[in-house]
């Protein structure tokens, strides 16, 4: 179903609910492969619900229809030098398909956000405000279009990595940063992962102000194991951080800075994961920083390999095992594990999201209902437990 | 337009001894106050013009008293009002007649401070500034920094998402916390984010920042902190005409700047501030701008030249540059000290709070400047230029009658604000202040989406009710598809 206008998508979602039947909300479909698959729902499709609405750039604020497709913001954004500072991606190459379906909406409503995120924050920190039809047919607003707001319950921050579970959103309103205008990768070579984390937490001390933070261990970077660090900025500022870290470094290992189009390859790598492309189910792990060795150290020796992003909070991780071996490494070092890419079959046993703590997944339905009494937006696509069967 | 809150509840009004020795079993020696002059000091918050005496107030020490609290009303239903420092602006911990207060302010231990994962661990009652100063040693900060903060509490800047002069650049309260541990009204213990970045599903801890105190009560709050700026330079510029200086707040954004902090005063701020603390402002200017650089030295030294050339180009007709520390001080005391400053030349003032697209500030300070004089009322204006939040002040006198003058001048200025595109706090929080204001941005739609919200968390609507939300719905009524009719009033409450 392709509704035009918010009118027909309200009627849609209302008679849906009331037949009692469901409805999966997409945009460009470049994460349908995310979650179980889902059996009788029809698609609701919300690329029609595009364009821009509003653009001032002196405002740092763009108001934009959901549908709109990520490298048309992007490109949009950058004519003017600014940026989205959580730095979403298209999922599409993760799944072996081309980048360039991903919608605005998506990326909002699955909290994409890539390696600057450890210093920018996630898609729920931009999101200023949105226009939404919720599960009971109703066409609402929240949140507002200026950057400092706290009139009533922050729904933004609610709505932004719900996985459309809640409400089809038509309309972002989204907080925009000046684009750095230089940037440099510095990479230290041939660490461990353990002395890799200390090096990534000895950078994040410091004052050098560190955008992102990531570690390819040889495994996954053609025998070279390699800490990149990425500074954002002015200039002089940018060389000045530079030397500083290069200082702080040095007694760690060789360190060197890439050329411009090299260190683009290894952030964009981190990205694709193409590192992880080896047919094997790939997890998302989100850990304290300190935990990221943890957790791969629990898992090390049974096949599984994998990446650091976010000076190590961030585990991508590729590994056919035991789901539960990864739920219970993630929880034991203080965090949760999302399955993102695996086959059909395993993704009909394991829940995509991590388990919640009964109270908090009693509170997370309670939520939900109150958005969406009917469940026509409960598809079984992220079921609370794994299946019984 | 008199303020109403919900009506005492007489059953529990008459059951007060009772609950008076529960809350004794729970929290033994000092930790029930019933007396009634000793209720005086929590009649009120920072919004001084509402007060109300709690039924009895209660300062838990630990979560498991929190939560027996809790639970124990919950049985009883009997309302409960959370309170941290008693600085909101809003009228947030506002107490009601026949409402536990729960205080927090007991509960003020830093936990735990974790350089490796950047994060602070701390209870509710820490104040704002306890935190910066016990991480300072090792050079970090905690970056949201309200004006309150030597006496604000972190459970407070949570419930009303707490901004500052320096959330421009590091954002608001919610952005730079993780993780809370929340109990319920029914007294759960739910622990909502961590230490990690991001929640496992739903971002519930995102909608407890902000709720002013009616989801839960946070115990326990993961903090965000960050290697302190190398340095921080300011410049103080002067402008002929307001047009020039939002002018150069708009370019020094558009060529990639955020400065840490960007503050613009209008000529009656200017001299008040000057004739109070002797800051050294220019008395000849319409405008003022503080713009504050921080972080490494070289990066300071470079875009304080860029902002000064930006100044120039729009007109500035005073520039000067702190030479060092004591300078740059100077130049924030007059801005820190805009309210007492206004205080010397007014009996009483009024702080509004709306957030506006920059672009219409020009407009809207003529547009106030002529409701001024409508309402025969004086008004200074302060503002986060940076980031379009405004601060009005408005001059009056209770004693002359001039309250309810004042505050509809106030709540015109709101209603301006949201009719250029802005919103009606930008950091204060809705509170009983601007309740009755929130259908001026939401229709009742919007409104019953978010209070099925607080209907999640808290069904009876026994956590901090009659803020926040102008109509009380039953949530079995809230349920139902349409939402009109079968309100609740309020009864009037008695102001001073």
């Amino acid at each position: 179903m392709l509704p035009v206008t918010v009118r027909d998508l309200a009627d849609i979602v209302a008679e849906t609910a009331a037949a009692g039947r469901r409805l999966e909300i997409r945009g460009g479909g470049s994460k349908a492969e995310i979650g179980a698959l889902v059996r009788d729902a029809a698609i609701l499709d919300l690329r029609a619900f595009a364009g821009v609405i509003d653009y001032d750039p002196a405002e740092l604020v763009l108001t934009v229809g959901a549908g709109t497709p990520l490298a048309e913001v992007q490109a949009l954004v950058a004519a003017e030098r600014q940026m989205l500072a959580f730095e979403p991606f298209d999922h599409g190459p993760i799944f072996g398909r081309p980048a360039g379906a991903a919608t605005i909406g998506g990326v909002v409503a699955a909290g994409v956000a890539g390696s600057n995120r450890l210093s920018m924050g996630a898609p729920r920190d931009h999101l200023l405000g949105f226009e939404a039809v919720s599960g009971r047919g109703e066409h609402f607003v929240a949140g507002g279009r200026v950057v400092k707001n706290v009139t009533g319950y922050d729904l933004p921050k609610l709505m932004a990595g719900s996985w459309g579970r809640l409400a089809a959103m038509t309309r972002l309103t989204l907080r925009l940063v000046p684009a750095g205008r230089t940037s440099a990768t510095l990479i230290l070579s041939g660490r461990s992962d353990a002395a890799a984390q200390a090096a990534m937490a000895t950078a994040m001390r410091s004052t050098a102000n560190v955008a992102a933070a990531a570690h390819l261990p040889a495994e996954v970077n053609a025998g070279r194991a390699v800490t990149a660090f990425r500074l954002h900025g002015f200039r002089p500022s940018v060389e000045a951080r530079f030397a500083m870290l290069a200082g702080l470094l040095a007694a760690m290992g060789p360190v060197e800075r890439l050329g411009e189009a090299e260190a683009g390859r290894l952030w964009r790598r981190l990205r694709d994961l193409s590192p992880l492309d080896d047919g094997q189910p790939l997890w998302r792990i989100n850990v304290p920083p300190s935990g990221g060795c943890a957790v791969t150290s629990a898992l090390a020796g049974q096949g599984a390999r994998w990446l650091f992003d976010w000076a190590g909070g961030l585990v991508w991780l590729s590994f056919g095992g035991d789901a539960a071996l990864v739920r219970r490494a993630a929880e034991a070092a203080g965090g949760h594990a999302m399955l993102v890419r695996a086959p059909a079959e395993h993704r009909a046993l394991v829940p995509t999201l991590h388990p919640e703590a009964p109270g908090v997944a009693a509170l997370s339905r309670r939520i939900r209902q109150a958005f969406d009494p009917a469940g026509v937006f409960e598809t079984g696509r992220f079921p609370e437990r794994p299946r019984a069967d | 337009m008199p303020l109403t809150m919900p009506a005492p509840d007489q059953s529990v009004l008459a059951r007060r001894d009772r609950i008076v020795a529960a809350l004794r079993r729970i929290v033994p020696g000092e930790g029930v106050i019933s007396a009634p002059e000793a209720l005086r000091p929590y009649e009120t918050d920072a919004l001084t013009a509402y007060r109300q005496p709690p039924l009895v107030v209660v300062l838990p020490e630990t979560t498991e008293q929190v939560s027996a609290i809790l639970r124990w009303c919950h049985g009883e239903g009997v309302k409960v009002v959370p309170r941290g420092a008693g600085t909101s602006l809003s009228g947030g911990a506002l107490p009601l007649a026949d409402a536990v207060l729960l205080g927090l302010s007991r509960l003020n231990r830093i936990l735990e401070v974790d350089y490796d994962d950047r994060i602070a661990v701390v209870q509710p009652g820490v104040t704002n500034l306890a935190v910066s100063q016990a991480v300072a040693e090792a050079g970090f900060h905690y970056a949201p920094d309200p004006s309150s903060q030597i006496a604000c509490s972190i459970g407070g800047n949570v419930a009303e998402n707490a901004g500052g002069v320096h959330c421009l650049k590091y954002g608001l309260t919610s952005n730079n916390v993780l993780g809370v541990e929340l109990v319920t009204m029914e007294g759960e213990v739910l622990r909502l984010g961590g230490r990690q970045l991001d929640p496992a599903g739903l971002n519930l801890m995102g909608l407890v920042v902000g709720s002013e105190g009616m989801l839960g009560v946070v115990t326990e709050i993961i903090l965000r902190i960050l290697p302190r700026p190398e340095t921080a330079r300011a410049a103080l510029i002067g402008f002929p005409s307001v047009e020039g200086a939002g002018q150069c707040v708009a370019d020094v954004i558009a060529a990639g700047i955020i400065p840490a902090g960007m503050e613009m005063m209008d000529r009656p701020a200017i001299h008040a501030a000057e004739a109070f603390v002797q800051a050294g402002y220019p008395l000849d200017v319409e405008a003022l701008l503080i713009v504050e650089l921080d972080g490494p030295d070289v990066e300071c030294a470079y875009l304080i030249e860029e902002v000064a050339r930006i100044a120039r180009r729009n007109g500035a007709t005073l520039l000067r540059m702190a030479r060092d520390e004591p300078e740059r001080l100077a130049f924030w005391a007059g801005r820190k000290a805009a309210f007492p400053a206004v205080g010397r030349i007014t009996p009483d003032y009024l702080c509004m709070d709306g957030t506006i697209p920059r672009r219409r500030l020009p407009d809207v300070l003529r547009r106030i400047a002529a409701l001024s004089e409508d309402y025969g009322l004086g008004v200074v204006n302060v503002f986060h230029a940076g980031d379009g939040n405004l601060h009005p002040i408005i001059l009056y006198d209770a004693n002359q009658g001039q309250l309810e003058r004042a505050e509809a001048f106030g709540q015109d200025i709101l209603r301006l604000c949201v009719e250029v595109g802005g919103v009606l706090t930008g950091e204060h929080g809705v509170g009983v202040e601007k309740r009755d204001l929130m259908p001026e941005m939401f229709s009742e739609i919007d409104l019953a989406h978010q209070q099925r919200v607080k209907c999640a968390f808290d069904p009876e609507l026994l956590l901090n009710p009659g803020k926040v939300f102008p109509t009380l719905h039953r949530c079995a009524e809230l349920g139902r598809m349409h939402v009109h009719g079968g309100k609740l009033p309020f009864p009037d409450l008695p102001r001073f």
